[in-house]
């Protein structure tokens, strides 16, 4: 038996700018077990809803985090919708399946960039991030924000793309797409990736259920699980199939992730050719009194917003359970039995954003 | 030996091919026109009602009634155009065009030139101070609502 130590990982890492710790029980090179801890950014959102009023939280919801901003702040949106009873117009869903799409798309293409930045391939993470750019300028171009979007609003969305818009965005769109493949190849098919890719992390399908993982963590181990088949935003005229992969290993995570970014302009595509011409927001009036939860796919998964109203312009309660709290328990899942060298890819793989996690 | 040859053709294109990035002090960057970059007022049409400043989430903007200045912190202000959408007289806007960076964090400030209506009665001097509010009170009307 070799000798066994603990080393603690982060909060301060180079790999990830966010702080996470972890205190790895190490045998030799060989990682034990995983014992992580989170708190160390909390900003406490929920304290806050009693000093903004449930309109100025729609602001504050999309802050939780730089990536999915847009989806955090949908979601919030939504909640109130749903306990307001607030019939969303059509083409304010439309608009919001499209953002949507291209918030994944672009938060897919920084993952990819991370991760080429965790297994040592800088030229590659440049090209990913390039090619993320031209998406962050189709968003200030549609929004007036490159992360922080400020388009919701309780009963729709802010601004209109006008039609030429969005023509133009699904021309940029196709061009990029190629860009993309040729660049995703080398992912999918270069030696030195898959020597860092395949067979690490393993978390097969049983295991990803029983820690209660989401999103493409979940899907890479072969469960088919995605949030958009509910139907919500416009998602239920979309016709898309979810994307799975039974390799259960950081490849299979790399994939799953890709294979969304093309399924992604895909929905953009079909979005732009059914989008219907009516009013973007519903006027809101009074003040919302009850209780609702909604589920979102985020880029990393499934968020869960609790929203409960009390008849005033505060909030009650207002809970976010985002993707990367439920993946922790997968990740220190994957980590048991993998190499000390291998932690920070591993760490990459669940896409973590720890300020979403800690709100 | 296909398997190391995927990134090949893109090394080759980068050799021969222009940076993707703007070089920024020779060439400036053009801003979209919908760029949240700051707020801006049309001081003519502001009446001091201070919707902004209630609606404001971070509390960056203060508006003075009595010494008519409508005030901004722009290191505070996270551009969300919540007040824009809140001014009763739409008189203030986004514009592209970010804050500067500043040795000091400095309130900007704009001296409104906005006269209320003068009351039927002639009061005396605190009147100045009491009218506003009165002008006021149609636009504070949806505030319970919001």
């Amino acid at each position: 038996m070799g000798k066994r130590s603990i080393v603690p990982y982060g909060p301060q890492h180079p790999v990830l700018p966010e702080p996470i710790h972890l205190d790895l029980v190490l045998e030799d090179e060989k990682v034990l077990a995983a014992i992580p801890s989170i708190g160390f950014i909390h900003r406490g959102l929920e304290s806050l809803t009693s000093k903004k009023d449930f309109n100025e939280m729609v602001y504050v919801a999309e802050r939780i985090c730089g990536i999915c901003s847009y989806m955090h702040g949908m979601g919030y949106c939504m909640a109130l919708e749903d306990i307001m009873n607030v019939e969303v117009p059509r083409r304010a869903e439309f608009l919001r399946t499209i953002w949507c799409e291209m918030s994944r798309l672009h938060s897919h293409l920084l993952w990819l960039g991370l991760l080429a930045d965790g297994f040592g391939f800088e030229s590659l993470f440049m090209h990913s991030w390039r090619l993320r750019e031209r998406i962050l300028d189709m968003f200030e171009a549609s929004t007036g924000g490159r992360v922080i979007f400020s388009v919701n609003t309780i009963g729709g969305v802010l601004k209109d793309m006008p039609n030429d818009m969005l023509k133009d965005f699904v021309r940029q769109l196709d061009e990029m797409e190629k860009e993309i493949r040729d660049t995703t190849s080398i992912f999918l098919n270069d030696y030195t990736v898959k020597s860092r890719l395949v067979d690490v992390g393993i978390l097969t399908g049983e295991d990803a259920i029983r820690r209660g993982a989401v999103g493409p963590m979940m899907r890479a181990s072969g469960i088919n699980v995605d949030m958009r088949k509910n139907g919500y935003a416009a998602y239920n005229e979309i016709d898309f199939e979810v994307i799975t992969s039974n390799k259960c290993d950081s490849y299979a995570r790399c994939e799953v992730r890709i294979g969304e970014i093309f399924q992604s302009i895909d929905i953009i595509r079909q979005a732009v050719a059914k989008i219907p011409d009516t009013e973007i927001n519903t006027k809101v009036t009074g003040m919302p009194n009850g209780e609702s939860i909604i589920r979102v796919e985020q880029p990393r998964g499934e968020a869960f917003y609790h929203v409960r109203a009390n008849g005033t312009k505060f909030l009650d309660r207002f809970r976010v359970r985002t993707p990367t709290f439920a993946n922790i328990p997968a990740l220190t899942q994957t980590l048991q039995g993998c190499q000390y060298g291998d932690v920070p890819l591993l760490v990459l793989t669940i896409d973590p954003c720890i300020s979403c996690t800690e709100r | 030996m296909g398997q190391f040859l995927p990134f090949t053709k893109q090394v080759l294109k980068n050799l021969f091919s222009a940076p993707a990035t703007t070089q920024y002090p020779f060439v400036a960057r053009e801003y979209p026109e919908r760029t949240r970059g700051h707020v801006d007022i049309d001081k003519d049409n502001c009446i001091l009602c201070g919707m902004c400043m209630r609606s404001c989430p971070p509390g960056a903007i203060n508006v003075d009634r009595a010494g008519k200045t409508w005030t901004i912190n722009r290191f505070d202000c996270v551009q969300c155009g919540y007040c824009v959408e809140k001014c009763p007289k739409k008189c203030l806007s986004i514009t592209p065009g970010y804050q500067e960076p500043g040795p000091e964090k400095v309130n900007y400030s704009v001296d409104v030139p906005y006269e209320p209506p003068k009351p039927a009665a002639k009061p005396a001097a605190p009147a100045g101070a009491a009218a506003p509010a009165q002008a006021a009170k149609p636009a504070e009307a949806p505030a319970p609502q919001a």
